[in-house]
C-alpha cells in the first residue's frame, strides 16, 4: 500500500481542534488524496480533551489512526501532549503550539490555523489548496486573518 | 464547500441526509441524540422536511403514520432512543407499512457520549426487522436507497444501523442517483393488516416471519454481501466500521463484508467459512454475528470476551485476528468535560451540594454536575429517570434522609419523558413530599442546541406553539411551583430550595436561564419571529 499520512490533532474543547482537522481534510481532498477523518463530538465540547484523526493517501481504509500510528501529532494545548503522545509512532513528530509566538498572531483564536501552517511544511499539499480549504471552511471576514496566521506558522521553525 | 457538485467529503450523517433527499423521503423525524443528531439538521438544511419530536416513541409513531399513507418516512435516534421507541417498533413489524419506513439508529460503542453501549443489532433480531449497516459515508449514502427499496418491496420497516465512527467520520462520497416515488400518497383501509387485536395480530406475526424468510433468501444473492477472495489462511466476516478496520488490519485475508446483518445470508457465509482455513467475525459490541454463525453450525472461531467492550480500531482487530491474548491497555486519561464557566446550572449544583441533598439526576449537560467541585448527582439512569428514582427513594428512605431527595431534570428531557414522572408524583404522593428541579436552559444543550416543544420553535427555528412548563406542571397538580433565575438572585433560589424541602409538599422549581452558548442564537430567532417580514420594512 502506498504511504498513508496519519495526523492526530489534540487540544481542549473550544480551541478549534476539529476545525483545524476539517481544514486539513479539505485541503487533502482538494489535492486529490483519499482522505478520512474521525473524531468524537459530544461531551468533549465542554472543555474536555479533544482529539481528531486525519488520514490521507492513495487509499485509506479505517478512518481512525491506529494505536501508535500517528506520523505527526499536532498539539494545540501543551497540557495535552502527555495524554496524546501514546498515539505517536516511535519515530513520529510532535508539533507543539508552544513554538508559535502567540503575540505575533492576529487573534488568539487563529492558533489552530497557525499550527496548520507549521504542519504544511511536512505534507505534500500546496499552499493554494490550503488557502482554498481555509476559504471553504471559515466565514469570509476571517479569511485574511487566518491567511496571516497560516503564514506565521509556516515560517516558524522548530 | 469546495467540493465538486457530486464528489464531496462528508460525514456519515451528512451522507444520509443527502441520500434522504435523493430518495424523496417525505418526512424525517426524531429526537436529538449523539451521534445521530446531525442527520435531521442536515436534511432540513438541504430542504428536506425534518422535525424534532418530544421523544423517539412519538417520532417513530408519526413515521409509521406517514408510511401507512404510502409515504416515505425516516425516523432517527441514538441507540438508547430505540429503547424508547421499541413499543411501536415491535408491532409496526407486524402491521408492516405501505410506503417506506427506515428507522435510523446510531450506536455508541465505547460510550463517547452515552450511558451504555447496548448493541442495536439485538433489536433487529428481537423485533424481526431487517437491518442494513453502512461502513463509511459512501455506503451511508448508497445503502439508504437499498433500505427504502427493501421497505417498499416487502412492506416492512427497515433498521439502518450507524455507529459513532460512521456518523462523525468524514470520507469521500460520490453523490448520485435518486429514487423516484412509486406510490401516490393515499390511505387505503386495511383493518386486518393494521389493527393489531389478537385475532388479526396472530396471522400478522406469521406474515412477518414469511417476509423475513423471503428477505433472507434474497439477501443470499443480493449485492448486500461482498466477498473479496484473497488468501486462504484467514477469512474475515465483518460489517459497519469493523469492515474498514478489518480490511486494513488483514490486507491478505479473504473478506466477506455484510451490508445486511439481519437476516443473515447464512448459506453464503457458510460457503465462505468453508473456503478458508480459519474464519473469524470482526464485530464491535456483542458477538451477534458470531453467535448467528455458531447457531447455524458455521465453524467460526470465537472471539475473546474483551472485544465486547469499547470501540475497535486497527490495532485491536489485529490482536483479535491473531487469536492471542489481547494486550489491552488504556492510555493516560484526558481532561474530562465540565459545566461551562458561567453555566446557569452551576448555581443549582452548588446549592444542592451545600444542602447535602441526595440528587437523582438525568441525561443532559447537567449530568456534569457529578464532576468536581459539585459532585452533586447521585444517580443517572436514562431519560426521565430522575423523577421516578427520586420518588422510589422518597418512598422507602427514613424520613430524615427522604427529605433530602431532589430530582433534577433538563427542559428538553422533561418534555421527553419527565411529564409522566410528575403524574406519578401526584398520584402516589410520598409522605415527605418531593422536590423536582427543572433546569431550564431553553435548549437541548448537550447534543448541540436543538429546539424542543418548550422553546416554541421547530427544528428549523420557526415559531410554533410553546409548551409552557409552569402551566403544565400546575395543571398536573403540583402543590408549589416557582420559576426562578438562579443567576439573578442566588439567595432567593437557595431560600426557595430550603423552604420547599422543609414544606413536605410536592414542589417544582423551574430554574430558568438560557444556556450561554444558545442565548445569542435565541435572540436572533426571537427577533426573526417578531418581524418576520423584514424585507417589507425600511426605505
Amino acid at each position: 500500500m502506498d504511504q498513508v499520512y496519519n495526523i492526530v490533532f489534540a487540544g481542549l474543547g473550544g480551541q478549534g481542534v476539529i476545525k483545524a482537522s476539517d481544514i486539513l481534510a479539505e485541503a487533502a481532498f482538494l489535492s486529490g488524496f483519499d482522505v478520512k477523518k474521525a473524531e468524537v463530538h459530544g461531551m468533549s465540547q465542554r472543555g474536555g480533551s479533544v482529539t481528531s484523526d486525519v488520514r490521507l493517501g492513495q487509499i485509506v481504509m479505517s478512518p481512525m489512526v491506529p494505536p501508535q500510528g500517528a506520523d505527526i501529532l499536532v498539539v494545540l494545548e501543551p497540557s495535552q501532549t502527555e495524554t496524546a503522545s501514546p498515539r505517536l509512532k516511535p519515530e513520529g513528530l510532535v508539533l507543539n503550539c508552544s513554538v508559535i509566538d502567540a503575540k505575533s498572531l492576529p487573534n488568539a483564536k487563529t492558533l489552530n490555523v497557525a499550527m496548520l501552517g507549521l504542519l504544511s511544511n511536512y505534507l505534500p499539499i500546496l499552499d493554494a489548496e490550503w488557502h482554498q480549504a481555509i476559504r471553504n471552511s471559515l466565514p469570509e471576514n476571517l479569511h485574511d486573518m487566518n491567511f496571516r496566521a497560516f503564514s506565521i506558522g509556516k515560517n516558524t521553525h522548530l | 464547500m469546495g467540493n465538486t457538485q457530486s464528489r464531496r467529503l462528508l460525514s456519515g450523517n451528512e451522507a444520509v441526509a443527502h441520500a434522504a433527499l435523493a430518495a424523496h423521503i417525505d418526512l424525517g423525524i426524531g429526537y436529538p441524540g449523539t451521534p445521530s443528531t446531525e442527520i435531521l439538521e442536515n436534511f432540513s438544511d438541504l430542504g428536506g422536511n425534518a422535525r424534532w419530536s418530544p421523544n423517539e416513541k412519538v417520532a417513530l409513531e408519526v413515521a409509521v403514520g406517514v408510511a401507512y399513507a404510502k409515504g416515505r418516512a425516516m425516523a432517527t435516534m441514538k441507540h438508547v432512543g430505540l429503547n424508547v421507541a421499541a413499543d411501536p417498533l415491535f408491532t409496526a413489524a407486524y402491521t408492516g407499512v405501505q410506503g417506506a419506513l427506515v428507522v435510523i439508529v446510531a450506536d455508541d460503542p465505547g460510550m463517547a457520549s452515552s450511558q451504555n453501549e447496548q448493541d442495536s443489532r439485538r433489536y433487529a433480531i428481537a423485533a424481526g426487522i431487517p437491518m442494513l449497516e453502512p461502513s463509511d459515508s459512501q455506503e451511508a449514502f448508497d445503502l439508504l436507497f437499498d433500505a427504502v427499496k427493501l421497505s417498499e418491496r416487502w412492506q416492512i420497516p427497515v433498521l439502518y444501523r450507524l455507529s459513532t465512527r460512521i456518523c462523525h467520520s468524514k470520507t469521500v462520497v460520490e453523490l448520485g442517483g435518486s429514487l423516484e416515488r412509486k406510490n401516490e400518497i393515499h390511505f387505503d383501509r386495511d383493518i386486518r393488516s393494521r389493527v393489531m387485536v389478537p385475532a388479526y395480530a396472530r396471522p400478522a406475526h406469521k406474515r412477518l416471519r414469511q417476509k423475513l424468510k423471503e428477505i433472507q433468501a434474497w439477501a443470499e444473492t443480493s449485492d448486500l454481501v461482498r466477498i473479496s477472495k484473497n488468501g486462504q489462511d484467514l477469512g474475515v466476516i465483518s460489517s459497519g466500521i469493523s469492515a474498514a478496520h478489518a480490511k486494513e488490519a488483514a490486507p491478505h485475508a479473504s473478506q466477506l463484508h455484510l451490508k445486511i446483518t439481519f437476516p443473515l445470508p447464512l448459506e453464503k457465509m457458510r460457503d465462505f467459512c468453508h473456503s478458508v482455513d480459519r474464519c473469524m467475525v470482526v464485530e464491535e459490541g456483542d458477538p451477534v454475528v458470531e453467535e448467528g454463525c455458531l447457531i447455524a453450525g458455521i465453524p467460526v472461531e470465537k472471539k475473546s470476551e474483551v472485544y465486547r467492550f469499547g470501540e475497535l480500531d486497527v490495532g485491536r482487530v489485529k490482536s483479535m485476528l491473531s487469536g492471542e491474548p489481547s494486550k489491552e491497555k488504556s492510555g493516560p486519561p484526558g481532561k474530562p468535560p465540565q459545566l461551562c464557566p458561567g453555566c446557569p446550572h452551576r448555581t443549582a449544583f452548588s446549592i444542592l451540594h451545600d444542602q447535602e441533598c441526595i440528587v437523582t439526576g438525568d441525561i443532559g449537560c447537567y449530568t456534569l454536575g457529578v464532576m468536581q467541585p459539585f459532585e452533586a448527582i447521585d444517580t443517572c439512569v436514562c431519560m426521565g429517570a430522575s423523577i421516578g428514582v427520586g420518588l422510589g427513594l422518597r418512598h422507602v428512605l427514613p424520613d430524615e434522609q427522604a427529605r433530602k431527595v431532589v430530582s433534577v431534570i433538563g427542559d428538553s428531557t422533561f418534555v421527553h419523558s419527565g411529564l409522566t414522572g410528575l403524574v406519578e408524583m401526584v398520584y402516589n404522593r410520598p409522605k415527605t413530599g418531593h422536590l423536582v428541579m427543572i433546569l431550564d436552559n431553553s435548549t437541548t444543550a448537550m447534543t448541540g442546541l436543538q429546539e424542543h416543544p418548550a422553546t416554541g420553535r421547530t427544528l428549523d427555528h420557526q415559531a410554533t406553539h410553546k409548551l409552557n412548563l409552569e402551566d403544565v406542571t400546575r395543571a398536573i397538580g403540583i402543590d408549589k411551583v416557582a420559576v426562578l433565575d438562579p443567576h439573578k438572585d442566588k439567595k432567593l433560589f437557595e431560600e426557595t430550595v430550603i423552604s420547599f424541602l422543609q414544606s413536605e409538599e410536592l414542589c417544582v422549581i423551574i430554574a430558568r436561564r438560557p444556556c450561554l452558548l444558545a442565548a445569542k442564537k435565541i435572540k436572533v430567532y426571537e427577533a426573526q419571529v417578531q418581524c418576520p417580514n423584514d424585507e417589507t420594512k425600511g426605505n
